[in-house]
């Protein structure tokens, strides 16, 4: 709190019952409720596309009709766009599951020790960490195009858990960080006392007590991993590439510049993830929140 | 000497393997990256070793920010963030604002507001192209037709076809997808206000807008701050969007990130790790003097 704010609340008398506006302001009131209704149409009308063009057969491709219903519901897109893209799914797996898990793990284990462990340098070591999560990759793509032919590792799904990993670990290691420094001193301390080392005191007195960061974290790197297009597009081809590559050809696809078939596409890619928020907003809001640097 | 290594080892042993992961693709990388621009590896013979590059300097640089179409994949860049930052700023400031205090229906329009955050640029592109379509009158569809039908004729326009303007189509669809983010950030801040500051404004006789304009307003700078980096440099990396809404190599949308992709697509090493470079130094003005600011305010 800043000093003007104490000096306010110093002299504060005994409190009154908070006043009431309503009457007043209803106006203001409705007109907030009219804007707030307006922004949520607009926000929602790409969702309105999105379902009512997947569900359109070729009968409705006039432009007259773009904004109107299906004049026959079909599920014809969905179908295709289903066996299309089902594979790529089913490789963005496993790509999001592993290097989710992977990169998770690697952020506790710096958090705890940069939250905890203050060295001569600590802050340039956690800036120097912290600075991987602004690059933009397409200033390490050419020389990692020749590391990757250079360790060996095949394109696509491999290739792919293992940058999402490497390029996890700045935000993974400043979530668990943030959340570390909010534990309290002598929970750690305790172990210390019984002689437990830095690492005993990890394993059996950390890790227990981080499962809630690791949610925020793993959601937070589901979500990034199962929407990367980057990466994707430079270290996959068609045949192996996650989903949002498969998508993508599928909505440039040159034979068929079906609509249809793309927003049903465009809406299984979309699924996994708006599950997530949907199931677990919570989380979703947290993870985007320690993306903020100051948490 | 043992001591020191007992204390010393396990916090390293834990640190290192993510240290020398970085070390090697972040900060390695982005060395070997810089060597390459430096050099004349132009083609594909020349990658895979046939003919060894031959240093030559900032040439590609000099030649890159000289050359028209580079300074407009800078200018589409420019006018890309402008946009993107400014619309994202007011919708998410006036979308926190008004749903900071409790009301009913609030955790609807929040949920609504920020869930296109859920979703790839690359599935929104899908539906963004087809609502900016460039066809116009008879045969419109997408937002062009939508104007029809409300009678808004005029706003008809071919989006991101225009050569000039063109990039600020994509904006649009950005906007759409992180204006809910930037709402959560300020909500975040509101929320963080502690409720005795606004008794005791309340107290000293402060209107609701006084309140807001003197007490609550400044509180949100820190939190203002960090919506306009976090933005900002997605902005500098602006890709997926414009990669799925027209094509990579249309001269109308074309940024720095989809140049570095064309170069690479044709083999032309140099000029791609050249231009990735640029990229680096535009980010790094911005964000190192704000790590160091962050670094030294978490010290006080």
């Amino acid at each position: 709190m800043t000093a003007e704010a104490e000096q306010l609340t110093a002299h504060r008398p005994a409190p009154v019952a908070p006043r009431v506006h309503k009457g007043r302001y209803s106006l203001a009131r409705t007109l907030k409720y009219a804007a707030l209704i307006f922004f949520l149409v607009i926000v929602l009308i790409p969702v309105y596309v999105l379902l009512v063009t997947s569900f359109k057969g070729t009968g409705d491709a006039d432009p007259s009709r773009a904004w109107a219903l299906p004049q026959i519901w079909t599920m014809d897109n969905w179908a295709t766009a289903w066996t299309t893209l089902a594979p790529a799914i089913g490789r963005t797996l496993a790509i999001v599951v592993p290097s989710s898990i992977i990169s998770a793990f690697l952020g506790s284990l710096n958090g705890f020790v940069l939250s905890r462990w203050s060295f001569r340098g600590a802050d340039i070591v956690f800036t120097l960490i912290l600075f991987g999560m602004f690059i933009p990759y397409q200033a390490v793509m050419i020389p990692l195009t020749q590391l990757v032919l250079d360790i060996g590792i095949p394109t696509g799904v491999p290739t792919l858990i293992m940058l999402h990993v490497v390029y996890g670990i700045p935000i993974t290691t400043l979530i668990f960080r943030n959340y570390y420094q909010t534990v309290p001193h002598e929970l750690i301390e305790a172990g210390r006392v019984d002689g437990a080392g830095m690492l005993r005191t990890y394993w059996s007195i950390v890790l227990p007590i981080s499962i809630p960061s690791f949610v925020v974290v793993l959601i937070w790197q589901f979500t990034s991993a199962w929407n990367d297009f980057l990466f994707a597009v430079f270290f996959s081809s068609s045949q192996n590439g996650p989903v949002t590559v498969a998508l993508n050809n599928l909505a440039n696809g040159a034979l068929l510049q079906n609509y249809g078939v793309s927003m049903a596409g465009a809406l299984f890619a979309s699924l996994p993830t708006l599950l997530v928020y949907i199931i677990l907003g919570k989380y979703f809001v947290g993870g985007l929140m320690s993306g903020s640097v100051k948490g | 000497m043992l001591n020191k290594l007992r204390r010393v080892g396990p916090p390293l042993l834990m640190l290192a393997p993510s240290l020398i992961l970085l070390g090697v693709f972040v900060y390695g990388l982005i060395a070997a990256n810089f060597t390459t621009s430096l050099t004349d590896n132009h083609t594909a013979a020349q990658a895979t070793g046939q003919q060894p590059a031959v240093l030559v300097w900032f040439t590609n640089y000099v030649d890159l920010l000289a050359s028209e179409d580079f300074q407009h994949s800078l200018m589409n860049l420019v006018l890309y963030t402008v946009v993107f930052l400014v619309g994202t700023m007011v919708m998410g400031f006036l979308w926190a604002w008004m749903l900071e205090k409790p009301m009913k229906g609030e955790g609807l329009f929040r949920s609504v507001y920020l869930f296109p955050m859920a979703v790839s640029f690359v599935a929104s592109g899908v539906v963004w192209r087809w609502l900016l379509n460039s066809n116009q009158d008879e045969q419109a569809s997408g937002l062009n037709r939508l104007f029809q039908i409300v009678g808004l004729d005029a706003l008809q326009n071919n989006w991101w076809n225009n050569v000039t303007f063109g990039i600020i189509a994509i904006a649009i669809p950005a906007i759409w997808q992180l204006s809910g983010y930037v709402m959560a950030l300020f909500l975040a801040g509101f929320r963080g206000i502690p409720e005795e500051l606004r008794e005791a404004a309340r107290m000293d006789g402060a209107s609701e807008w006084k309140l807001y304009r003197h007490v609550l307003f400044p509180q949100l700078s820190p939190v203002a701050l960090s919506a306009l980096i976090i933005i900002g440099h997605m902005s500098l990396k602006a890709f997926d969007l414009i990669m799925s809404i027209s094509k990579p190599a249309n001269y109308q949308t074309k940024v720095p990130a989809v140049d570095m992709f064309v170069f690479k697509s044709s083999f032309d090493y140099a000029n791609a790790a050249a231009v990735g470079s640029i990229l680096l130094i535009i980010v790094a003005i911005v964000i190192v003097p704000y790590l160091v600011r962050t670094n030294r305010e978490e010290k006080r």
